[in-house]
């Protein structure tokens, strides 16, 4: 559903990522992993629409969205849930699920607005609360519920589990793994490899801007060598 | 004395109420732009103009002029932000002050050269009845404008605080990446919030010119009280906008009171001062982090 190729992209005088090629398929869970500074956000800020790349194409659906505007990266299907959830903290929680439908799905809010307040239903107890007042890892639920509020057909998520205590971090690879079930293909940013490769169907592992290894992530948690050199275990 | 303090509270509000609509203005696009429109105040004088020369040319009621100018207004608003301020800033928010200032000194020079300094002033039949509101007579146009500002301090509020758009505004003004990613267009929400301060500004001239006169330099008198309201109130805190311009009306009818007509200023500008001195943040707005 997702095909990226040859993307380079970066800041000033720098390109961050220096020619990346990957795909998603349908329904599935591919994660990118990678230490600190390798482009990682970088990689979803260009998919979302956010940085221009200055080389290579994005096909999604068969369609070219290669520095389509943000709203039009929503438009087709696309959510990103960013790095740091960037919850509106001024807005209740209610408000921030409803804005979740600004560019998408907006006729069918209220249906989609139950949903998401049974899949988290910690949420639907602070409807009238202020985002900001939520704990860190009520802040990622709500993240995610309004990336989920667009009905995305692929939901990034950038760093999810990042400041959650070790019990958030379980429930939220769960959670993952729970709307991935519903048909929703997920492109999962982590640091975390061990339990990202754990729901994962695919990975790539990216280094310094290009893509050092890839393949599927249960041969990539199997293979000793590979565990050693890139993934630090 | 007693019997003139009253009289002069609810002669204050009314013109404290004009401060409140004109600052909600300013407030709006400071809270959610981060700029300090500097324009604000030459945009004043441009619709006292309008409404002006509506009522010279096709002797147009200021009242029936509302409807006309206000979204012409809007849009000019929308217009200046979309094709000056945001592609001359470049996103830095230290160039955006020097756009609005020289907006400001433009759009001022402009009105000089092709309208003179000559004060106008138009003359409505209605202009000096008076309203007796319990031991006070208040010139209709007055009573009017109280009115008027505070329906539309309501309106605003309900838009932001109800409407769609309302709340991408307040999404926009504090978390734009977020506020990106649910696909909301961030240029469009500040062109729609600059647009609003803007016609603040038309219904304030509206609401001002049948009492009020208009020169090239109207704007600075008003755009120095709207920086004290919102300096007063709290940058960017709507009820504290609302609040203290109307405060500010009833300190200046005071000082009026006491020190004599022609310096009631005085007290505005002394209650700015004590602000700054005793509480930077405003009365409404957030302790700074």
């Amino acid at each position: 559903m997702l095909e990226i190729s040859g993307i380079k992209a970066g800041y000033g005088p720098v390109n961050v990522l220096q020619g990346i090629t990957m795909s998603i398929a349908d329904g599935e869970i591919v994660a990118v992993l990678g230490s600190n500074g390798v482009g990682k956000s970088t990689l979803n800020n260009v998919v979302s629409g956010i940085i221009k790349p200055r080389e290579g194409k994005i096909r999604f659906e068969d369609n070219d969205i290669t520095g389509h505007p943000p709203r039009s990266i929503v438009e087709v299907g696309i959510s990103q849930v960013p790095e740091g959830r960037r919850v509106f903290p001024n807005l209740s929680v209610k408000e921030n699920l409803e804005l979740g439908a600004f560019r998408r799905a907006r006729e069918r809010m209220r249906a989609n607005f139950e949903r998401i307040c049974d899949i988290f239903p910690r949420l639907r107890e602070r409807l009238d609360q202020l985002a900001g007042t939520l704990s860190g890892g009520e802040q990622q639920m709500l993240a995610i519920g309004r990336g989920l509020m667009a009905e995305p057909k692929l939901l990034i998520l950038d760093e999810p589990s990042l400041g959650l205590s070790p019990i958030m971090v379980e429930e939220m690879f769960n959670l993952v793994q729970r709307i991935n079930r519903e048909g929703l293909a997920i492109l999962l940013v982590e640091q975390n490899v061990v339990q990202s490769l754990g729901v994962a169907t695919r990975a790539y592992v990216l280094e310094q801007g290009r893509f050092a290894l890839e393949g599927s992530a249960a041969d990539m948690l199997a293979d000793p060598r590979l565990r050693q050199t890139y993934l630090g275990l | 004395m007693s019997s003139l303090i009253l009289p002069a509270i609810l002669g204050g509000l009314t013109t404290g109420a004009i401060y409140a609509l004109i600052a909600l203005g300013l407030t709006l696009i400071y809270g959610v732009l981060h700029i300090i429109n500097f324009a604000h105040g030459s945009l004043l004088m441009l619709a006292l103009y309008g409404v002006y020369f509506l009522h010279l040319f096709f002797g147009l009621d200021p009242y029936l002029a509302i409807p006309i100018v206000v979204p012409l207004f809007f849009l000019l608003g929308y217009g200046i932000q979309r094709g000056i301020i945001a592609p001359f800033s470049g996103g830095k928010e230290q160039n955006v002050l020097l756009v609005t200032l020289a907006l400001s000194m433009i759009i001022d020079n402009l009105a000089l050269y092709f309208w003179t300094s000559n004060t106008r002033t138009i003359s409505l039949p209605y202009a000096y009845e008076m309203v007796e509101i319990g031991p006070a007579f208040i010139p209709l146009p007055r009573v009017i404008a109280f009115f008027a500002s505070m329906l539309c301090a309501l309106i605003l509020w309900l838009v932001i605080s109800r409407t769609r758009i309302g709340k991408a505004i307040r999404a926009v003004a504090v978390e734009r990446r977020g506020a990106e990613l649910v696909g909301i267009d961030v240029q469009n929400t500040y062109a729609v919030c600059f647009g609003i301060g803007t016609a603040c500004v038309a219904v304030a001239a509206c609401l001002l010119i049948p009492t009020f006169y208009v020169t090239p330099q109207v704007g600075y008198a008003f755009v120095l009280i709207a920086f004290t309201t919102v300096v007063l109130g709290g940058m960017g805190s709507f009820l504290g906008a609302l609040v203290s311009g109307l405060l500010l009306g009833v300190i200046e009818a005071l000082c009026g009171l006491f020190l004599g007509e022609s310096l009631g200023q005085i007290g505005i500008f002394l209650a700015f001062i004590l602000i700054l001195l005793f509480r930077p943040s405003g009365l409404f707005g957030r302790r700074a982090a």
